[in-house]
């Protein structure tokens, strides 16, 4: 036995002299260099990181704020799917931002977030995300980080080929992935084919960041799939990659494969606004929701909408073209010039690269190549501009870096691959753990993109991180671009999956940030601004409690006359002005949820009190040294009770 | 074989702690609470007793180094003032009686109008030097006195407030 012990004691005793050395021959990468690596992501206690990185959610529906190059995640936004943690989607403020023709939609899968721009460069006011699943474009505040407008896309499935903005924000747009038929009818699905479209819908964006739909361009039923603006000479234009234009409706694994080449479509979005501007187009009948917060009322509002301008892509001239690219493309990225179109066909090893200008010369020569239900074909070779040949398996995205060169995803064979415009050579290839979808590199669609940072966004996790059962968090990784070679710095979890990612300078939008909502400019209608005005009003059974909070009391936090079978609205004024002094807002047996309240804040809850009693409620956040004190009863009577509304705070 | 385990994790522990340790340092300081910096903290005296509460020659600690006070009463200040106090400080401070915070009545009689407005303007800081605010915090059952970034004409409009309720 004890020789046994000390056999072990000998054997770990080596073990730890062994694991306390440098371990050059990591597998990490870093290796010998991770200390410097370290450095690299490193942001002391209390200093701020360089970039936000504002990453999809996917599935989650919401929008994930992160700090780069720490990794560190900064906030949850809400956009599409409700939020118990602070009541969004929950309290009867917010409840109208998930409306939807479809009625309340409590769930959203969010893709592709995109920020604001001014002359080609990306400005911090707002960053737009778009939902695929119940089609729909969102636009968050970045002084707030709010949902602020939530608008529905009629007549589109799937929309996924969104939401990209133009150099100064005229348009946003949101494509359709799934054809359908246009507008929704009864027909055999076999009928698919001629009898499906594929509209492409462009949002214009007011000075203020309102959205309303200003054209729908009904194109033929193939799948749109992602897009990008043109910028620099291509501002004006928006190009679409598209699949399946085989029109198949089922297996389409094997069946939307089939031809050698599918499209870009290049759509001249100024010359179909000119059109619409003359009096172009056809309006239809439509049903689709536009939600707006206001943040004087602090209150959203659903308008149902009934008519959309649809337009004939046909009927304008010299407006929108094919432009033939192999292997049903996915990314469609427009290089900071806008020169180079890159379609990244996905069943392919190659990259193929379009030039605007040749595109230009092609379209007045009437270089065309036939015809897709009357839209011309540019002759392939007319419009090509280079092949990236073997950067990997199976491209996915490519963005770029301020030095003439561009970085692409290869999804099957797990790796980034840097390359040069121009040239078309592959300068470094790096692996990605795995299988990477986009990248992010901040100020990304723009003319200004910043050279310093890459994010892979990764669709496999598996062994990166300590496991946590069958079900994963997703995966991120940051990159170093800056010199020759790509470095891979750090690996950090995203919530939900992050299909897209947005990134930008932290200067640009930091000093905007709100501290407090201002209770001198809080309109809300139900907003109690004066401890001395806190009442409790019942209308039949319909209860109205009007209440403040302010470390570390409610007031009233003593109510008496509530009956079961009362609905009681408690509508709840945070009287705080200092930042980050929140109070959270429980009552026992609620159905929704609870109440985060920043100050200045009114929200309003409802609890449908159903057992007699005295019961508690609390507040949630941690507010103060007394916070264990801030709560308050409610004395529950039975039905048809004669007890007196009573209120007190003493 | 479960000795064999003890063992074996004693051994472990104690190996690892003399092979990787090393970067502790011996000598041990007393700590505390509050002290952040290295810089000695100058001792101050309590406030404790009801005399040491009324000091007029206190100013406080925050923007406002002198107030100039008017013979008569703005009222127009004054009401512009009890507007402001109902919509920030009413939740806390009630007139003639303790409630959260200190009883307000009286209190240009206690404290230098410079104190008063500072308490308003910069209470974080005011709570963790100032005597007479440090104490009025324990008094409070360590409720801290919020700051509602009241701006500084406000906090005048305030003070003038709490004067005419003064005079009356």
């Amino acid at each position: 036995m004890k020789k046994l012990n000390s056999i072990l004691a000998v054997a770990i005793f080596s073990l730890i002299m062994v694991s306390c050395g440098n371990n050059n021959e990591s597998k990490r990468s870093g290796g010998a260099m991770s200390s410097n690596v370290a450095e690299k992501v490193y942001v002391a206690p209390g200093e701020h990181d360089e970039y936000y990185a504002f990453l999809s959610g996917g599935y989650s529906g919401n929008l994930t704020v992160y700090g780069l190059p720490s990794g560190r995640m900064l906030k949850e936004i809400p956009v599409f799917s409700q939020f118990p943690t602070n009541g969004y989607g929950y309290s009867e403020e917010t409840t109208p931002m998930l409306e939807t023709s479809f009625g309340f939609i409590p769930w959203g899968d969010a893709h592709h977030p995109d920020i604001s721009q001014t002359n080609g460069e990306l400005d911090g006011r707002w960053v737009f995300i778009n939902e695929n699943n119940t089609p729909r474009i969102a636009r968050i505040s970045l002084e707030y980080f709010e949902t602020e407008e939530i608008i529905e896309i009629p007549h589109s499935a799937g929309n996924h080929s969104s939401s990209f903005v133009t150099e100064n924000t005229e348009y946003v747009v949101a494509g359709t992935r799934f054809s359908v038929p246009y507008p929704q009818e009864d027909i055999a699905i076999d009928q698919m084919k001629g009898n499906f479209k594929g509209p492409l819908t462009f949002i214009a964006v007011d000075e203020n960041g309102g959205m309303s739909i200003d054209f729908q361009l009904k194109m033929p039923g193939f799948n749109y799939d992602l897009s990008h603006p043109g910028r620099g000479d291509s501002h004006g234009w928006f190009f679409f990659t598209t699949y399946n234009t085989e029109e198949a409706h089922t297996l389409q694994e094997v069946n939307a494969s089939q031809n050698d080449k599918d499209f870009i479509a290049a759509v001249n979005w100024k010359k179909i606004q000119e059109y619409v501007r003359n009096g172009g187009g056809e309006e239809i009948d439509a049903n689709y929701a536009h939600n707006v917060f206001n943040h004087s009322t602090q209150t959203a509002t659903t308008t149902m909408m009934n008519k959309v301008l649809t337009v004939d892509p046909r009927d304008v001239e010299g407006a929108v073209f094919f432009m033939p690219t192999p292997k049903s493309p996915h990314g469609c990225d427009v290089d900071p010039s806008g020169e180079y179109i890159i379609g990244n066909g996905k069943l392919s090893t190659d990259l193929t690269i379009h030039s605007f200008s040749k595109m230009l010369k092609a379209i007045e020569n009437k270089d065309f190549d036939g015809d897709a239900y009357g839209i011309p074909v540019l002759n392939f070779d007319a419009t090509l501009a280079g092949v990236v040949k073997d950067g990997g398996l199976g491209p996915l995205h490519t963005e770029f870096d301020d030095k003439g060169n561009a970085y692409t995803t290869f999804f099957i064979s797990s790796e980034v691959v840097k390359w040069k415009l121009g040239t078309w050579e592959v300068l470094d290839r790096q692996p990605s753990f795995y299988s990477v979808g986009h990248n992010m590199i901040p100020g990304g669609n723009s003319r200004k993109p910043d050279g310093k940072y890459m994010v892979s966004l990764n669709k496999i996790t598996k062994d990166r991180y300590l496991p946590t059962g069958p079900e994963l968090e997703h995966s991120a990784q940051l990159y170093d671009i800056s010199g020759e070679k790509m470095e891979l710095l750090l690996d950090f979890p995203t919530h939900g999956e992050p299909h897209y990612a947005a990134g930008i300078h932290a200067d640009k939008i930091k000093a905007n940030s709100k501290k407090i909502y201002r209770l001198d400019e809080n309109k809300h209608e139900h907003a109690t601004l004066n401890e001395s005005e806190t009442r409790v009003e019942r209308n039949g059974n319909e209860v109205h409690v009007y209440m403040t909070m302010v470390r570390s009391h409610f007031a009233p936090d003593n109510i008496e006359g509530i009956k079961v079978g009362d609905k009681v609205y408690f509508h709840v004024t945070n009287l705080e002005q200092d930042f980050d002094v929140p109070h959270g807002f429980a009552m026992i047996g609620a159905n929704n949820s609870e109440l985060l309240i920043m100050p200045g804040q009114t929200k309003t809850t409802t609890w449908e009190p159903t057992k007699v009693g005295v019961w508690p409620f609390y507040c949630t956040d941690f507010c103060s040294a007394l916070h264990q004190e801030m709560q308050g009863y409610i004395r529950v009577s039975p039905k048809g009770s004669s007890q007196e509304l009573k209120w007190s705070l003493d | 074989m479960k000795s064999i385990l003890k063992t074996a994790l004693l051994l472990f522990a104690t190996i690892s702690l003399i092979s990787c340790g090393g970067g502790e340092k011996e000598e041990k300081k007393d700590i505390k609470i509050g002290d952040y910096s290295k810089k000695e903290t100058k001792k101050e005296t309590k406030a404790t007793s009801s005399a040491d509460m009324i000091d007029m020659s206190n100013k406080g600690i925050g923007p406002v180094k002198s107030v100039t006070i008017g013979d008569g009463i703005d009222d127009t200040m004054a009401t512009h003032g009890e507007d402001v106090f109902q919509k920030m400080c009413s939740a806390c401070h009630k007139m003639d009686k303790k409630f959260i915070g200190p009883k307000i009545a009286d209190v240009t009689n206690r404290r230098a109008p410079e104190w008063i407005m500072n308490m308003i303007l910069n209470p974080e800081e005011m709570i963790a030097k100032d005597p007479i605010a440090k104490q009025l915090l324990i008094e409070s059952n360590m409720a801290v006195m919020a700051n509602q970034n009241v701006s500084e004409e406000d906090a005048r409009a305030i003070l003038e407030y709490f004067r005419k309720y003064d005079t009356q």
